[in-house]
Formats: structure tokens, C-alpha cells, sequence
């Protein structure tokens, strides 16, 4: 770590400088809270998690190590395997496609349309209703027997097939249809945020010199909203690694096992098989797998770099 | 690519000069009313607006239907008799074990809950945010990067050991230790867009206050809480909203008299055995999911320039 | 009604004198929401406040996956409730263990309970170290066979008689656009059909053999692989019946466009709720038909150990209560599961649970899978299972290997 101290406050008076520690006090103080919060909660829980995934404690944690056994147990485990596979394919179509049809949204929104505040509030009305809502909706409206494949069936084409639920190749995007549903309304606003936020004289001139408007979009606005990308993208990805509520509501997930999620092996392993260090396990290599990602990343985005 | 250059770097000082301008519509002009690029604008919002109308539509319907009408038909034919019946059940009659006095038994319990928390969680991410975005110290990154990672993990796998956290602390079971819970576990997402949104306000004014002797906290109530009324109102609705919508925090971190109302939603639409009344279902659906939406009715235009305000610049 | 109100009351009454002293709240968990299992507990609650003291309902829906975190970490917060309840069998060991919960061997000797509760395995699944922990309310057993008149009249077969005509038959159900086994998607139907069949059609000793001994050798040999190939039947069967909840696979049943489902007892509350007779409209298969045992499963009330000495009071009564006969008729009647005391009058129950109370006067009944194996063994299975009946690819022998290495794995 090789944060400058000083580089987002400006010297302090000279009177008031007394040495390293005493400086910022109150800004110190002040982020006790936080401090607190992340190497208490955040650092110490999941060191204590992992600690604990090495015991085979049941109901209650008990600190009896039995060396990496859940480990091994969890990756024997088809079910895992299979979580693990359908994380991926929800993980890269959920954020293509959050971030697609979001950034087309608001792109559309800002072509001064009229009605911007109803098509506005349509798209993020769903954010509002919490995901057990949402899997239940759209359960029914995915089901073959009373959903829209009866009703088109009931048009006339009755070879109709549309149950993507019951299908195990097609499930979890049955799921995704859900996802997008409940969450691009809230990219659509953070994205129409940033592109309210690029000067319009930029339009002006790409105008002026001739280019296309999907090339001043692509190479030239896209460029200058990254803090919105990366804000969007924390939150959006924040989301899929999680992703447990919604499956649960939607297909227990089923059919089968074709719709299981690490969040919900972790959760059925920690209170319905009472496996307290399977659960913890499965949550280690979760949180591995997100570190590794993450932590390079957030050091070239947060760590170093100057204010501003 | 250099008058690109230029133009971004003017670009940032207008902007950073007027750090609240209003969002008004900025895209390339659009040409005359019925042009083909109108209609194709107009033509791909009204099948979005479909797809995400759809599923209310559905839910509305089925809410003033009958059960007998539910059970034969189609989800998405119109109500032949239109019942408020279901509505009326959901809201005061609708039994949770003993307790048949549906969801109103939660509403102000989850007022209770979703009132401090709110403020309690948004007034510490505020602060951190203001702190690392203009009072870093050394190692604050660091904390920011596990509150961040910290975001990434299910809110399952901390119960336990929030449990014990609490226990020792001798706040397990009051509103307080929820409160407390509410708070941490929105820190991670409020804080890095207080940290945006502190990051973008013109640093001149800081410097300026800074001469002129002003302290953190001065700095912090006198010049920065003015200036982000839009970061606010942002930070407000992402937490009513998930704080309103929680389920297992509620119910894991208190006692029975201070069960929300998502307690009772959960009986109604989550119960194990027994016929499911999928209109009383809807009905309680819509019904908990009024006080975010009003919300977001009341506070979108709001919404849209507190985030153009805020989590643009980082 | 009144009568058995007042019954209650007396019974209490006269076994509590001292309850009805002073009042004391307390607070009591469970995941008894919907329609019939509230009216249930309401039996429950009255008989309490009859006791003087006052019952605080905490409901959660949702067993398994909702309800227990909540209970567990109230009881480990030291924030216990006065009384929760669990499915009984091993769920709750670890909690009395760490000496959380209540010896209830004191109220258990002076109610008699050794003597009146049966089967005596109940009272067993509740004792830990000699003492006991549990009142058990009820039994509910998963062996039946639920089928619908209907659907067999229009395939224009006879009604079977056992697990095997059904089987025969299936065939011409399919021909008729019906579904032959109605089954929902939800792992722990899957799980629950597998050891169906492994009762009725395995018997007494294998079962006990493969979940109580957990022998290796008979888990992977022919007689197991006989069960599986029935699975694989089952699997065939309920190919198409495109449902999540067990009730909306009853539902199949009822209006005719399953032919049958397998499922516990309380299905039957969903038959009576459509106003269908047993006999008539549908017929029940004890055992499938074939042997007739039932193996008990069912809820049970813990008490956490508590500071409070008039709460701790109270919570005897609350014992007592929950086991006095008035209580358990009338419980269990609104529940649709079967006493947990032979000595009580149930003339008012249907036949289908007629055919049930006859079962257990006789004595054909075997422990429970969740009184055997630990919740992460039946977690696994659960996996499996789910897994296998929603397949078209794994094959018998796969399960059964896969199913053989859970159940060494079991302690």
C-alpha cells in the first residue's frame, strides 16, 4: 500500500501539525464506523468463516478441524459443480445484457422524447419489489400450463413451446428473463445519469466534424462514463454473485438440480443440512473467487490514484 | 483524437463547476415528430415498457379475481367480475398462524425499522464517503477495498457470526442491533457512491474552506451536506427500498413485536401447506411493495439527478 | 366444541393448579401457516390460555430453509423463545447439547408420558442421554398412495389395488393424456417418493438395514437395485406433470389430470378442501398397497432453557398441556395427522385415516427417515433424487452407487 497521506487533503495549517498519527484526526474518528465495519464484520466474519470451514461443525460451530475434508466433499459434490457452471452462464449473459439494455434505455430516454418521467418510472418500477415477488410472477408467466405458452396456444399455433422453467438447458435463462426484468431499470437510471452528465457541447462538435452518432456514442461517451460503468458494474455483479432469493422463488432450483446457485448451496447446507462447515466451505471458495477478481481491480481503480 | 482530448477535459471542468445541473435530455436533437428514427425510438421503448408492464398487468388482474376464476383460467384474461375482496383479506384478515389481521400488523413495525435504519445507515456512509474522498489517511483505501469485497458476500454466511457479535454486545433481539445490521450491510454500496459523488464536487471549494480554517466536520455540514441534496435522495430510495423489501434480517435480528411487514408477506405468499390464494398473494405483493413505489413516484425525478449528480464521476 | 373446550380446561385445570396463579406470556415459534394448520394451532393456543398463561404466536412460513436459521439463531442469541416448534428426530441434538434446551424429564414422569405415547420410538427420537427434551404433537406419515377415481375411469382401467397394478396401468393412463404419477419439482418430493418406495416395496428390514445399520453391502446390492428400478419407473411415470409445490400435485390428482401422487397424509386436507370423499372420488393406499407399514414422521414442541422462573412454569404447563388427550383430539383432527396417545378417541376421523390409526394399533410402524439420518444426510439424498427424477440420462446403477456412498458417509 502505497497511498500518498496527504494527497487529497491540502496541507494543513502549520500550526496544527503536530505529526503523523494526530493528523486528520477528526476524519479518523470519524471513520470509526467504518473501520470498524470492515475489519470487524466484513474481514474478521469471513475469517471466522473460513477458520470454522475447516472444522465439521453441524448445527453449531465447534472448532474440531477436520483439515480440508469440505473441501473435498464440495467439490465431489455434482451439485456444486453444476451451481458453479450456471453462476457462469447467469454471470456473463446478466451483465451483458443489464448493461446492453440499459445503456440502450437510457440512450433512447435521452432523445429529449416526451413521456421521459412515465417510460422512466415503467422501467425501474420493478426495482421496487423484492425478488421472491419477482421469481412468483414470473413463474406463472413462464408456465407452460397457464402461461403464454397457453395462450398462444390457445391462438392457433398449438406446437407452440415456450416453458423455458421446465427445461433444464434453458432454465437459467428462464431466470434471466426475471433478473433483467426486476434490475435494468436501475442501470437504465445510472446510466441515463451519466450520459446527462457529458457536456452537450461534445454532441456539438461530433456533429460539426461529421461523425455517426454511434460512434461518438462508442468511442467518445462510453470512454468518459467509466466511473458510471464501474459504479454499475460493482452493484450488478454485487447482485449475481449473490443471486439466491429469485431461484428459490422461481424453481426451487430445479428442474432437478439444473438451476442450483452457490448462494443456495450455501444457505440449504448451512441451516437445512445443518452443515455448518459445508456451508462455510462452499461460502470460502465463493469469496475466493470473488477476491481474486476483485482485489486487483479495486487497487487500479481505488487504491493509488489521485483525488479526483 | 486530440480535439477529442480537449473537449473531455472541458467537459469535466464544466461539469465540475456545476455539479447539481439539471438533467435535462442531452442526446443528439431529434428531427421532425414522425421521422423513422422517432418511431423506431418510440417503437423499442413501448416493447420494453411491454415487458416490464407485463408482470404488473398480471399481478393487478389476478388481485381482483375470485379463486374459482383463478383456477380455470388464463393469467393474463381480464377479471369477469372484479373482486376487492382479495385486497381487503391481504391487508386485514389475512392469518399469520394466530394473528388473522393480515399485512397491517407489519406496516408500522417495518416503519419503525425502515425509518432509523435508514438515516442511521445513510448518515454513516456519508460520512465515509467524505472521508475518503477528501480526508484520506493511510490505509484508507484498504478499509474502502474490504467494504467493497465485503459487498460480494451473501448476507447468509455473516448471520452467525453477527449473532454472536450482538450477543456479546448485549443487543441481540433490539431494534438498535437491527438498526445496526441495516447499516453495515448497506455501507459497502452507499459509501462508494458518497465517494463518488464528494470526489466530483469541485475541489476548489474544499481548498478554499480549508484556508479559511474550516474543519472536518464544518467542511462536512456547512459546505459538502448542502451540496448533495440529489447523492441523498439516491442513497435514500436504494435503501428503503432494500430495507423495506428485507425478509431475514427482520426475523433473524429481532423479536416478534418487531416483526416487518415482509414477515407476514412471506406467510402469505411462502406457506408450505394448504391452498395458495394467489389473488390474496398479488394483492399483499402490491400492497408491500407500495411504500417503495410511492416513493419512487413521489422522488424519480429526483432519483435520476441525484445519480446524474453522483455516481457519474469517480 | 364447547365440550371439548371445557375438557380442556379441566384437564389442565386440574393437572396445573399452580399455572393458573399468575399469567405469563410466552412466545411460541413454529411454521403452521396455512389454513388448516392454523386452525390446528389455535386447538393448541386454547388449550394453553386455558392454562391461565398466555400463548405469544411467532409464526414463520416456510420449514426448513426459513423458519430454522431464525429459530436457531434466536435460541443461540440468548434471546430464546419460551417454546419452538421442530420436526423431531436429530434436528434439534446439537441445541441440547450445548445445554440450550430444557430437560422435560420431570413433566414427562409425572404425565406418564412412557406409557401413553406411541409408538414408543417417538419418545426415543426425543431423548438424548437418557433424558427427554421433546413433547411430540403428532404423526404424520409419508406412505401413501393418493389416486384419483376419475382419471382411471377415463383410461378406462381399473382402480389398482397396489403399487405394481399402478405400474401396469400407466401405460394406459398415458394413452388417455393423463399424467400417471403426479410429482412436484422441490427436491425433498423426490427424496420422499425414493424412501417410499423403499418401505413398501423393500419392507421393514431393508429399510432398517440400509438407514439405521447402513450397510454397505446391502445399500449397493440386488434387493436396492430392485427399489431403484422401481424409482426408474416412478421416474417415467411422472414425466410431464410440470409442477413445483406438492399441493399443485395434489391438484393434479383431484381434478383428474394425474392419475395419482405419491405424498404423506396431509394430502388429504387438500382432498377434503375440494370436497371429494375418499372412496368415491379418490382412493388412499396405505403402504402403497403392498406391505403396510408406515413410518412415523411428525412435529415435536422444544423448550429452550430459560431464566425466567415464571416462564419456565409456564412452560410445563405448555407441556402438559400439548399432550393432554382433549388437546391432541382436537389438534390433530383440524390437522389431518394422527395422535401421538393410543387411548384417545378418533371415531370422527375419515377413513383413509381410519385405515392409518389401524396401522399404528397394530404396530406396523418404523422409525422415520429424519429419526435415522442427520439433516446433511437427507440433504444429500435430496440432491440425488432431485437430481435423478428430473434426468432422462443418469442411470440406475449410477444412483444407486451415488446413493449407497451418501449413506457410508452417514454416522
Amino acid at each position: 500500500m502505497t497511498v500518498p497521506a496527504t494527497t487529497a487533503a491540502p496541507p494543513a495549517r502549520k500550526s496544527t501539525r503536530p505529526n503523523q498519527y494526530f493528523r486528520n484526526m477528526s476524519a479518523k474518528i470519524a471513520s470509526i464506523p467504518m473501520i470498524l465495519t470492515a475489519v470487524v464484520i466484513f474481514a474478521g466474519g469471513t475469517l471466522w468463516t473460513v477458520l470454522y470451514s475447516f472444522t465439521n461443525s453441524r448445527l453449531l460451530p465447534r472448532m474440531s478441524f477436520v483439515g480440508l475434508d469440505q473441501y473435498e466433499r464440495l467439490w465431489a459434490a455434482p451439485r456444486w459443480t453444476v451451481s458453479i457452471v450456471n453462476l457462469g452462464i447467469y454471470g456473463i449473459f446478466s451483465l451483458i445484457f443489464s448493461l446492453l439494455i440499459g445503456f440502450l434505455l437510457a440512450a433512447l430516454m435521452d432523445q429529449k422524447i416526451r413521456f421521459e418521467n412515465t417510460f422512466r418510472t415503467i422501467f425501474l418500477y420493478p426495482f421496487a419489489l423484492s425478488f421472491i415477488v419477482t421469481g412468483l410472477v414470473w413463474q406463472w408467466i413462464l408456465n407452460p400450463e397457464f402461461g403464454i405458452q397457453s395462450v398462444i396456444r390457445s391462438l392457433g399455433w398449438t406446437s407452440f413451446r415456450f416453458d423455458p422453467l421446465y427445461d433444464p438447458a434453458l432454465v437459467m435463462y428462464g431466470i434471466l428473463i426475471a433478473a433483467l426484468w426486476q434490475g435494468t431499470g436501475l442501470v437504465m437510471c445510472l446510466m441515463l445519469a451519466g450520459l446527462r452528465g457529458i457536456d452537450g457541447e461534445i454532441w456539438k462538435a461530433s456533429r460539426i466534424d461529421g461523425i455517426p452518432a454511434w460512434k461518438t456514442y462508442l468511442f467518445i461517451v462510453i470512454p468518459m462514463m467509466r466511473p458510471v460503468f464501474i459504479t454499475t458494474l460493482v452493484i450488478i455483479a454485487s447482485g449475481i454473485v449473490k443471486v439466491y432469493d429469485l431461484v428459490v422463488a422461481q424453481t426451487s432450483g430445479g428442474p432437478g438440480i439444473a438451476s442450483e446457485v452457490p448462494a443456495k448451496y450455501v444457505y440449504d447446507y448451512m441451516f437445512q443440512a445443518q452443515n455448518l462447515g459445508q456451508g462455510f466451505a462452499a461460502s470460502t471458495m465463493m469469496l475466493l473467487a470473488v477476491a481474486i477478481i476483485i482485489i486487483p481491480w479495486a487497487y487500479l481503480e481505488f487504491g493509488g490514484r489521485k483525488r479526483g | 483524437m486530440a480535439d477529442i482530448a480537449s473537449l473531455n477535459t472541458t467537459a469535466v471542468a464544466i461539469d465540475a463547476a456545476k455539479p447539481q445541473l439539471a438533467a435535462g435530455p442531452r442526446g443528439k436533437r431529434p428531427a421532425r415528430a414522425f421521422s423513422g428514427t422517432n418511431i423506431m425510438v418510440y417503437g423499442t421503448l413501448l416493447v420494453f415498457a411491454c415487458y416490464y408492464l407485463l408482470p404488473l398487468y398480471v399481478m393487478v388482474v389476478t388481485s381482483l379475481k375470485g379463486m374459482p376464476e383463478i383456477r380455470l383460467g388464463n393469467i393474463f384474461s381480464p377479471p369477469v367480475e372484479i373482486t376487492f375482496e382479495p385486497w381487503v383479506k391481504a391487508w386485514s384478515s389475512a392469518c399469520t398462524g394466530l394473528n388473522c389481521d393480515g399485512l397491517s400488523r407489519g406496516f408500522w413495525n417495518s416503519v419503525r425499522i425502515t425509518v432509523p435504519s435508514t438515516i442511521a445507515s445513510i448518515a454513516l456512509a456519508s460520512i465515509n464517503g467524505y472521508a475518503l474522498a477528501n480526508w484520506r489517511f493511510k490505509g484508507s483505501e484498504t478499509f474502502f477495498i474490504v467494504l467493497i469485497i465485503g459487498a460480494f458476500i451473501p448476507y447468509q454466511v455473516m448471520i452467525y457470526p453477527l449473532v454472536i457479535i450482538l450477543r456479546e454486545l448485549g443487543i441481540y433481539g433490539s431494534l438498535t442491533g437491527l438498526i445496526i445490521v441495516h447499516s453495515i450491510f448497506g455501507m459497502p454500496i452507499l459509501t462508494l457512491l458518497f465517494r463518488n459523488y464528494f470526489v466530483s464536487l469541485p475541489e476548489e471549494l474544499f481548498k478554499a474552506a480549508r484556508i479559511d480554517g474550516a474543519g472536518f466536520w464544518m467542511i462536512y455540514f456547512r459546505i459538502m451536506l448542502p451540496m448533495s441534496l440529489p447523492i441523498f435522495v439516491v442513497a435514500m430510495i436504494l435503501q428503503i427500498t432494500g430495507i423495506w423489501n428485507d425478509f431475514l434480517f427482520g426475523v433473524v435480528f429481532t423479536r416478534p413485536e418487531y416483526y416487518p411487514i415482509t414477515v407476514q408477506l412471506n406467510n402469505i405468499v411462502n406457506s408450505v401447506q394448504g391452498v395458495k390464494e394467489y389473488n390474496v398473494n398479488m394483492a399483499a405483493t402490491l400492497l408491500t411493495g407500495a411504500v417503495p413505489l410511492i416513493v419512487y413516484f413521489v422522488s424519480g425525478r429526483l432519483f435520476v439527478r441525484g445519480i446524474a449528480a453522483g455516481a457519474v464521476k469517480g | 366444541m364447547m365440550t371439548r373446550f371445557r375438557a380442556a380446561i379441566l384437564a389442565a385445570g386440574v393437572v396445573l393448579p399452580l399455572g393458573a396463579a399468575h399469567a405469563t406470556d410466552l412466545e411460541v415459534t413454529h411454521w403452521w401457516t396455512s389454513g388448516g394448520e392454523a386452525a390446528a394451532v389455535a386447538e393448541l393456543a386454547k388449550a394453553f390460555d386455558a392454562t391461565g398463561n398466555k400463548w405469544v404466536d411467532g409464526a414463520i412460513a416456510g420449514s426448513g430453509g426459513t423458519a430454522r436459521p431464525i429459530m436457531i439463531s434466536r435460541i443461540t442469541g440468548g434471546d430464546p423463545m419460551g417454546a419452538t416448534q421442530f420436526n423431531h428426530g436429530r434436528q434439534a441434538e446439537e441445541l441440547v447439547q450445548a445445554g440450550l434446551m430444557r430437560d422435560l424429564t420431570d413433566v414427562a414422569t409425572a404425565e406418564k408420558w412412557k406409557e401413553v405415547i406411541r409408538p414408543a420410538s417417538l419418545l426415543d427420537a426425543c431423548t438424548i442421554d437418557g433424558k427427554i427434551y421433546c413433547a411430540p404433537v403428532n404423526i404424520h406419515s409419508w406412505q401413501w398412495l393418493w389416486l384419483s377415481n376419475a382419471a382411471f375411469k377415463t383410461a378406462g382401467v381399473e382402480v389398482p389395488k397396489t403399487w405394481d397394478e399402478y405400474v401396469a396401468a400407466a401405460p394406459a393412463l398415458e394413452k388417455a393424456g393423463i399424467v400417471p404419477l403426479a410429482l412436484g419439482g422441490q427436491a425433498w418430493q423426490s427424496a420422499g417418493l425414493f424412501d417410499v418406495l423403499l418401505i413398501s416395496l423393500g419392507g421393514k428390514d431393508l429399510y432398517l438395514k440400509v438407514y439405521k445399520d447402513k450397510d454397505g453391502e446391502t445399500a449397493t446390492g440386488p434387493e436396492i437395485a430392485k427399489i431403484f428400478k422401481a424409482a426408474d419407473d416412478a421416474r417415467k411415470m411422472a414425466k410431464g406433470s410440470n409442477v413445483q409445490d406438492w399441493n399443485q400435485a395434489t391438484n393434479l390428482v383431484i381434478t383428474g389430470k394425474a392419475g395419482g401422487q405419491v405424498m404423506g397424509d396431509w394430502a388429504q386436507g387438500e382432498f377434503q378442501l375440494a370436497d371429494q370423499k375418499a372412496g368415491t372420488d379418490y382412493s388412499c393406499l396405505p403402504g402403497l398397497g403392498m406391505n403396510g407399514f408406515l413410518a412415523t414422521a411428525g412435529d415435536a414442541f422444544y423448550f429452550p432453557l430459560l431464566k425466567d422462573e415464571d416462564k419456565s412454569k409456564a412452560q410445563e404447563a405448555l407441556a402438559k398441556s400439548l399432550l393432554d388427550p382433549a388437546t391432541q383430539v382436537a389438534f390433530n383432527l383440524k390437522k389431518g395427522s394422527l395422535p401421538v396417545r393410543g387411548d384417545v378417541d378418533m371415531s370422527a376421523t375419515n377413513d383413509c385415516m381410519k385405515k392409518g390409526l389401524d396401522i399404528l394399533a397394530k404396530g406396523d410402524v418404523v422409525q422415520g427417515a429424519d429419526e435415522l439420518l442427520s439433516a446433511d444426510i437427507q440433504k444429500q439424498k435430496e440432491d440425488l433424487f432431485s437430481e435423478f427424477f428430473a434426468s432422462t440420462t443418469m442411470t440406475v446403477e449410477d444412483a444407486q452407487t451415488r446413493w449407497a456412498g451418501i449413506i457410508a458417509s452417514a454416522e
